[in-house]
């Protein structure tokens, strides 16, 4: 395991290309290009303000990057670094951007634009009439307020301007398919929530229904696209399968009157839904029938002796009180963990977690299992209960039973699977970084000069490097190649 | 009368009293006790009455009493005591017969009477032990009826309570119930409310939204724009197509292709799935048509027959389906036909195990019966070769233990005596060296004493020479000093002359004296220091270890000679040792920890060393 140095970033803006060549972050206002590999500087560009949000376009091309404080976006291209492409909307009201998935075009959510029979009269001009997305319910008079969210679609081939009306805002109320055919947009008109699917390459409504929930929070497509998973707000235990032609499949709900789903993942092989919900239990759905095939529950104690724990230890540091005393370590928040030398142990069945008793009269309440996902390969999912914040549980699919406890010293803050193999890498906010597979687990000090404490990570597509963030800094961890049986060997000495 | 009547009873009283006390001899019920005390009270009573029944008849009153006896029998309706009178005036007779018969007749009374008696007593006995019993039983079954009695009580009271708190718990459970729908209804209400609450919020937002908005715009600060180069193309290459209500139909069968791909796909799945499962079905029938046919024609043939032409025949049917067809069929067709043969197969198969299971646990009840009365004999016969094995296996094992101690003692012995021999021959060699160079210097003294000897025999020659001429000088010049004196002087003076020579030699002899003293002590210390050398041996851990390997070594060496069951135990004893320390030299740690202690006893023996000189 090799590590690069250590690179200047800023608001955790670091993101791999998805064909795996390069490597954008953001630096205040600048967004720096590198190759992925060599980490030479290809390209930097300079924005008009700190950037607050960047992303890749589906084909590596293009990279924008989004000021909502300025209400700007700027893309920027690749292979003609000369190009740029400023979207301008207005002196507020910008509140998220994306790329659509074939890369050419940008779906802007606003709120505060102007009137839409001013961006009527402006699209007029264009070659391509706006004609919006033509909504059965819509009244003149709800057309023509300015105040409600909309999407604005940018095209960089044409001029044309597309709106979408009555977004939703909610945390995921846009997603598009794998193959980037179709989105599924959330939308609330009148108090009610509606689900549109349109077609991406025209932006054409597909289908538009209403749901039958109360405060429709979240939805997502199934991998194979055919399947819409639609949730509802946490007051209420709801999960609303539709088709793609717009009928219900089926609905699930585990129980009532409590507080219910906190975070949803479909399996890789559309062949799962796990629902992760505030009584702290994980339920995986099948989709042949759309029923519960189990639950998975998170009890502080695990009992059974097929699960292994592993437990990182603290290593009393040989020269701590030296390091610590003076100068006085600029960490605050967890000096020790970060300083301090661990290891994984292997502890035995019965273990007991450390568990945090949640503020039950506060909102959000650190409850539940917030943090889900599966694995490259669906053979595993890693969960986390948020009051054992220090745990992470992997479940083995193929059995469906615990597989392995992960706990830390410190409360996990991030965590994400390898996309090409069954491993899972995970950092608590500390100088290291933790990596799992089935083989065994290892923790690596990230070394260099202070401290460096890792934020959040995410993986190179080919899962053979991994971008460690932290909150100015950010540096690569390259693991040996498959065929390198260095990271094997790390893994098992990390076991042991 | 009265007192007549009570004149009878004596006698009978007195016969009575007999059978009461011969009765109370053998029994002693409580009706018996009681007529006892009666008799008893009557006792002196009937005293009284003998004395005066004696005199009741006496000579006087003969006739009287026998007019008298007369009177009372013939008022019992016996014949009287007197004979017919011939004449009114004529004295009546007595009638001896008469009397004799009416004796006799009393006699034969009395006897019917006290046996009459006695059977009532019997009775009365019999009678008073079974109202005993009865009494008894009474009472044990009024205590009985009391504690049922009781017992239905105490039920009864807690089945009340139990129905109290039952009801109780019912009530409750009716509360909470209630609660619960209270409550619910109060969740449902709030989330109503809540909901309209969201509502009208969402709604106000809204406007308080709109009324922002148009303050900001109004202002119009800037314009919605997008700043571009140049368009680019786009990722598929094509050029944008318009939107007419073509396209919405296309996008329509795009969309159901999609879905129908992805339900062709799942049914596929599921068709290959079911194949599958259907496989091994079949299989499984096959396997178990295989399995049971063979066994079924055994046992009972009239049974199976029938099961074996449902099988054969639905074998047939499915033989011929499965061959070609089976998987190409639909599932409603063939699938009863199989579910139904497995299942009977199945049945079949069941009951056949549980068959097997129970003649199994037959055979081994039977079995187990069996061995319990062979196993007596069986068991200790087995358990005497077992032990006779034991033996044989100890024998062995000890022989190994010995030889491999043996190999071991010799190894290590070998080791440590060329090292303390190493040891002997250094320690030897410097006291060789001191002895030799003191040897050297005493051959020195010698010589230099020899040569003084000599020096001085040779000057004693001289002077006795010198002295001889002197005195043939002086003997010549006494004889001629008869004249002169002066010559005995200067003899005198050469005499003393010659004496310090001699205590010249006495100083050497002196001083060669101490230096051999000095030697001989020198020597007798080393000496010492050897013995004691060889005497603190011993006390070092591996004179110890050698100590104890002899030690072993020797008993194993009887050992091998004659094996007595008195000196295996010490034998064992050593054996035990040897084996703590085999086992110490066998463990990787212990061994550090017997090296350590070798280290010791060799630093030891460097002190001592050290001491020595």
């Amino acid at each position: 395991m090799n590590f690069s140095e250590v690179f200047k970033l800023s608001s955790l803006l670091c993101k791999f290309s998805p064909d795996g060549k390069y490597l954008a972050s953001c630096v205040q206002y600048r967004l720096v290009v590198r190759d992925a590999s060599t980490l030479q500087i290809l390209q930097l560009y300079t924005c008009l303000d700190q950037v607050q949000h960047m992303e890749w376009s589906a084909d590596s091309l293009f990279i924008l990057c989004a000021m909502y404080k300025r209400g700007l976006v700027q893309v920027w291209s690749l292979e003609q670094p000369e190009w740029h492409c400023k979207i301008d909307e207005g002196s507020a009201g910008l509140v998220a951007s994306c790329w659509s998935p074939d890369g050419r075009h940008i779906l802007n959510t606003t709120e505060f634009h102007a009137p839409s029979g001013v961006t009527n009269t402006t699209c007029s001009n264009r070659r391509q009439p706006c004609l919006g997305v033509h909504l059965p319910r819509c009244s003149s008079t709800e057309c023509l307020c300015g105040h409600k969210l909309r999407i604005t679609v940018w095209s960089l081939c044409t001029k044309s301007v597309s709106y979408i009306k009555y977004p939703k805002a909610c945390l995921q109320g846009i997603t598009f398919t794998r193959d980037g055919r179709y989105m599924a947009l959330a939308e609330r008109r009148d108090c009610k929530d509606y689900v549109s699917i349109l077609v991406c390459s025209d932006w054409q409504l597909l289908r538009h229904f209403d749901t039958d929930t109360q405060d429709l929070a979240g939805l997502e497509w199934a991998p194979n696209g055919c399947v819409l998973a639609v949730w509802d707000t946490c007051l209420e235990y709801k999960m609303l399968l539709y088709s793609l032609d717009g009928r219900l499949l089926s609905v699930f709900c585990a129980y009532e009157w409590s507080l219910g789903i906190k975070s949803v993942a479909w399996s890789p092989s559309s062949q799962f839904l796990a629902i992760g919900s505030y009584d702290g239990k994980v339920r995986l759905l099948n989709h042949v029938t759309w029923k519960m095939i189990t639950e998975f529950g998170h009890p502080a104690a695990v009992n059974n002796p097929k699960t292994v724990v592993y437990k990182e230890a603290k290593k009393s540091p040989p020269l701590a009180l030296g390091h610590l005393s003076f100068p006085p370590s600029r960490a605050g928040a967890c000096p020790l963990t970060a300083t301090a030398e661990s290891r994984y142990e292997v502890a035995s069945v019965p273990v007991s977690l450390q568990t945090l008793k949640p503020a039950a009269d506060r909102a959000n309440p650190r409850m539940g299992v917030g943090m889900l996902a599966f694995s490259a390969d669906s053979y595993f999912l890693a969960t986390r209960n948020d009051n054992v914040p220090n745990a992470i549980w992997v479940w083995d699919i193929q059995k469906l039973r615990l597989f392995v406890v992960l706990e830390q010293l410190s409360p996990v803050r991030s965590f994400q699977w390898d996309p090409q193999q069954p491993r899972l890498a995970l950092c608590t906010g500390g100088g290291k970084v933790y990596l799992w597979s089935p083989a065994g687990c290892v923790s690596v000090q990230v070394p260099g000069e202070g401290d460096f404490l890792v934020l959040s990570l995410c993986w190179h597509p080919s899962g053979d490097s991994l971008a460690l963030l932290s909150k100015d800094h950010f540096c690569l961890c390259f693991l040996e190649t498959k065929e390198g049986t260095g990271a094997a060997a790390g893994l098992r000495d990390g076991h042991v | 009368m009265g007192d007549w009547m009570t004149v009878t009873e004596p006698g009978l009283c007195a016969e009575s009293n007999n059978i009461s006390q011969y009765t109370s001899e053998t029994k002693m019920s409580p009706s018996s006790l009681y007529l006892q005390q009666v008799l008893c009270s009557s006792i002196p009573l009937s005293k009284n009455v003998h004395s005066f029944f004696s005199a009741f008849c006496t000579e006087e009153n003969i006739e009287q009493s026998i007019s008298y006896l007369d009177q009372e029998l013939t008022t019992f309706g016996f014949p009287s005591l007197y004979e017919e009178p011939k004449s009114k005036e004529a004295k009546r007779e007595l009638n001896i017969v008469a009397v004799l018969n009416c004796m006799n007749e009393l006699l034969v009374l009395q006897r019917k009477n006290l046996l009459a008696q006695e059977n009532v007593e019997t009775q009365n006995l019999k009678l008073g032990s079974d109202m005993d019993h009865l009494q008894s039983c009474y009472a044990k079954l009024k205590e009985q009826l009391e504690t049922s009695r009781r017992e239905i009580i105490g039920l009864q009271e807690r089945d009340r309570q139990l129905q109290c708190k039952n009801r109780n718990l019912h009530q409750l459970l009716k509360n909470e119930k209630d609660e619960v729908q209270k409550l619910q209804n109060i969740i449902a209400s709030r989330a109503t409310q809540y909901n309209h609450d969201m509502k009208r919020k969402e709604r106000e937002y809204n406007k308080l939204k709109e009324r922002l908005h148009q303050l900001v715009m109004n202002k119009k600060d800037k314009k919605i724009a997008m700043d571009v180069l140049n368009y680019v193309g786009r990722a598929d290459g094509k050029r944008g197509s318009w939107r007419t209500g073509k396209t919405e139909a296309r996008n329509e069968d795009e969309m159901y292709k999609i879905l129908l791909n992805d339900y062709e796909y799942r049914q596929k799945q599921i068709l290959m799935e079911n194949a599958e499962l259907k496989k091994v079905l079949q299989q499984m029938k096959k396997e178990m048509i295989s399995l049971l046919s063979p066994q079924k024609k055994k046992p009972r043939e009239r049974e199976d027959e029938s099961t074996g032409t449902v099988i054969s025949d639905v074998e047939e049917d499915a033989g011929e389906l499965s061959r070609e067809s089976m998987w190409d069929l639909s599932c409603e067709t063939v699938r009863e036909q199989l579910t139904n043969s497995i299942r009977k197969q199945w049945r079949i198969l069941k009951s056949h195990v549980e068959k097997l299971d129970n003649q199994v646990s037959k055979v081994h009840l039977e079995g187990f019966n069996d061995e319990d009365v062979i196993s007596r004999q069986d068991h200790e016969q087995e358990t005497e070769k077992l032990e006779l094995e034991i033996q044989q296996c100890k024998e062995m094992i000890k022989t190994q233990q010995q030889l491999l101690q043996q190999q071991f003692a010799t190894a290590c012995d070998d080791d440590t005596t060329s090292l303390l021999r190493d040891c002997y021959l250094l320690e030897e060699k410097e006291r060789l060296k001191e002895e030799w160079s003191l040897f050297k210097e005493q051959k020195k003294n010698f010589e230099r004493e020899r040569r003084s000897f000599t020096e001085a025999a040779i000057r004693l020659g001289l002077e006795r020479k010198a002295f001889e001429e002197e005195r043939a000088s002086w003997l010549k010049q006494q004889f001629l000093n008869m004249t002169t004196f002066d010559h005995q002087n200067s003899e005198n003076v050469k005499l003393f002359s010659a004496f310090p020579g001699s205590s010249d030699q006495d100083n050497l002899t002196v001083h060669s004296r101490p230096r051999q003293k000095k030697l001989h002590s020198v020597s007798h210390g080393s000496a010492i220091c050897t013995s004691k050398m060889t005497k603190s041996l011993p006390a070092s851990p591996t004179s110890d270890f050698c100590q104890t390997r002899s030690y072993v070594s020797e008993h194993s060496s009887v050992n091998v000679l004659n094996i007595t069951p008195e000196e295996m135990k010490p034998n064992q004893v050593g054996r035990e040792c040897s084996n703590q320390t085999w086992s110490v030299a066998s463990r990787p740690r212990s061994q550090e920890g017997c090296y350590s202690g070798c280290s010791l006893t060799y630093t030891n023996s460097h002190v001592e060393k050290d001491d020595l000189p």
